[in-house]
């Protein structure tokens, strides 16, 4: 919980200073707050995949994967007690808004909450998806690296996406962080790029294919994993 | 049902490598049945097809008579698995792990207190039940995944290599209890192993399997009693010498290299020491060492595959 704040009161007080911003109400550091929430759950979310691996290396998995249920009922639990994990942080995150000095209301941390969880689901989704894939700790830690800070980077936690050279702005809009990030600020700061329900859509449809997609991958490799 | 287990030309391949190659096996009830042969033989890849953790590449088989490609969720329902390599999680204690075992096995809420104290009882873990599995013995971690084998009382349970790398003492105290078990408990044990003492101390009936085939399968009695005969091992400096010469003896049944020794099958190899030293000093060949052995099982399975079990099977 020290990181995103670190984030919040250096960076955003910092380049805050540094650069005129006039976007939104409170400055800087008020238009990255809910860009750090995302942060944090999709570190949270997809970190957590490398727990399937480290069941794997202790061979927990396999008493896991002999039990009379099903494979994707084990994605499933994952996912969501990853989700868990993620939607704790970020409700922590969202009593702290007074920090960037946002009022907090309940009707905000409730849609909040649905956003986060919503979205943690999705990135545990693919978290779970890469563990899948590989079988070592360096491995998965190569490919989050890979995967994970450009999620971060495009989705617009600490850049507003509009006025992008049009490279860029290609690669923002292929981010699925980018709409959570963009639903976060919709809900918390009442502004945003795209509709709040269409952002809240597209995040929907990134959780549901993810989930589906390593509970589908899962069943078929595990199999021949031992 | 007089079997529990029926194996029907099981293959497993992986790639141009067969690992199990069509293995029929059938494992009366109640039984504690050996699969016995040397690492790499292909013990622990039958027994992950058996528990439905990988799938057959041909052939079939039935577990409490569910197909195990067909039905793998009655399956495992219906049997206990504790892996050859250790599959506890350490931030987790004891009576955690066997709560947890007993959720994802649908043992219902009100039995399972009764269960717990069940296995605990069995396992003797005492007060560290309660602490954290990294704070246990090797021997405590063994006892703690065989009773969590256990715990939604399973038909079959299955044991791959149970003793492998505890020292002695703990091995017997594990033999001890698998005995225990399997005479208190309606279950029928199939395990693995590659200690020929272990097979033949606890088995019922053993399968001795080399590079994925069952050579031969039958109480270790019966086993030993086919080879009819006390094993005599000499080490002599003209082993071929010696090795043409001895064949002509009345009294030798079988004579084989292994290991730059020989060895000599007799029927009463007590008699027969000073004979064979005779013989060969007879023959200029000098005797660097003899030894007379009865029978065990590692001579059961020497004459079958031409290897000791250490040598390996690939």
């Amino acid at each position: 919980m020290v990181t995103p704040l670190l984030w919040l009161l250096i960076f955003g007080t910092g380049l805050g200073s540094a650069v005129r911003f006039g976007g939104v109400v409170g400055g800087y550091k008020t238009f990255i707050y809910p860009g750090i929430i995302g942060q944090t759950i999709l570190f949270t979310a997809v970190f957590s995949g490398v727990s399937v691996i480290i069941d794997r290396q202790y061979g927990f998995l396999k008493e896991i994967l002999v039990a009379p249920i099903s494979r994707p009922a084990i994605v499933f639990g994952k996912a969501l007690g990853i989700s868990t994990t993620a939607l704790i942080q970020g409700l922590i995150l969202l009593l702290l808004s007074f920090v960037v000095g946002i009022q907090m209301t309940i009707e905000i941390f409730l849609q909040s909450a649905v956003v986060i969880l919503l979205i943690s689901l999705g990135l545990a989704g693919l978290g779970l998806l890469i563990a899948s894939f590989t079988d070592s700790m360096e491995g998965f830690n190569l490919i989050l690296s890979f995967i994970v800070l450009p999620i971060f980077l495009l989705s617009g936690a600490l850049f507003p996406v509009t006025n992008l050279p049009s490279w860029l702005q290609i690669a923002v809009y292929l981010d699925p962080l980018t709409y959570g990030v963009d639903a976060l600020r919709a809900i918390i700061l009442k502004t945003s790029v795209l509709p709040l329900y269409l952002s809240v859509a597209i995040v929907s449809l990134f959780t549901i294919l993810m989930v589906l997609t390593s509970a589908f991958i899962f069943s078929r490799r595990e199999q021949e994993l031992m | 049902m007089e079997y529990i287990i029926e194996t029907k030309d099981i293959t497993k391949k992986f790639d141009d490598f067969t690992a199990v190659d069509s293995v029929n096996l059938k494992i009366p009830t109640n039984s504690v049945y050996g699969v016995l042969g040397p690492n790499g033989a292909g013990k622990t890849t039958l027994i992950s097809m058996l528990c439905t953790i990988l799938r057959p590449t041909h052939g079939s088989a039935t577990v409490n008579g569910y197909d195990i490609v067909k039905n793998p969720k009655e399956v495992r329902a219906s049997i206990g698995i504790v892996f050859q390599s250790r599959a506890l999680d350490d931030i987790l204690t004891g009576r955690e792990h066997l709560e947890m075992h007993a959720a994802l096995y649908g043992v219902p809420k009100d039995l399972r207190e009764k269960r717990l104290e069940e296995v605990l009882d069995l396992i003797a873990l005492g007060s560290k039940v309660d602490e954290f599995v990294k704070t246990y013995s090797g021997g405590m971690k063994r006892r703690l995944e065989i009773g969590r084998g256990l715990i939604h009382h399973p038909k079959v349970l299955f044991l791959d290599e149970p003793t492998l790398g505890l020292d002695p003492q703990t091995r017997e105290s594990i033999w001890e209890y698998i005995q225990r078990l399997n005479q208190e408990e309606e279950v029928t044990v199939l395990m693995t192993t590659h200690y020929m003492e272990e097979a033949d101390k606890l088995c019922d009936e053993v399968a001795i399997i080399n590079q994925g085939n069952i050579i031969t399968a039958d109480s270790p009695s019966n086993l030993k009693r086919e080879l009819k005969a006390d094993t005599i091992t000499i080490r002599v400096d003209k082993a071929e010498e010696f090795l043409e010469r001895a064949k002509s003896l009345a009294f030798v049944k079988d004579i084989f290299e292994a290991d730059s020794e020989i060895k000599i099958m007799v029927e009463r190899g007590d008699y027969l020491v000073p004979e064979i030293v005779n013989f060969a000093n007879q023959h200029n060949i000098f005797v660097n060492s003899i030894e007379l052995e009865h029978p065990n099982l590692e001579d059961v399975f020497l004459k079958y595959t031409g290897r000791t079990i250490g040598e390996g099977g690939r």
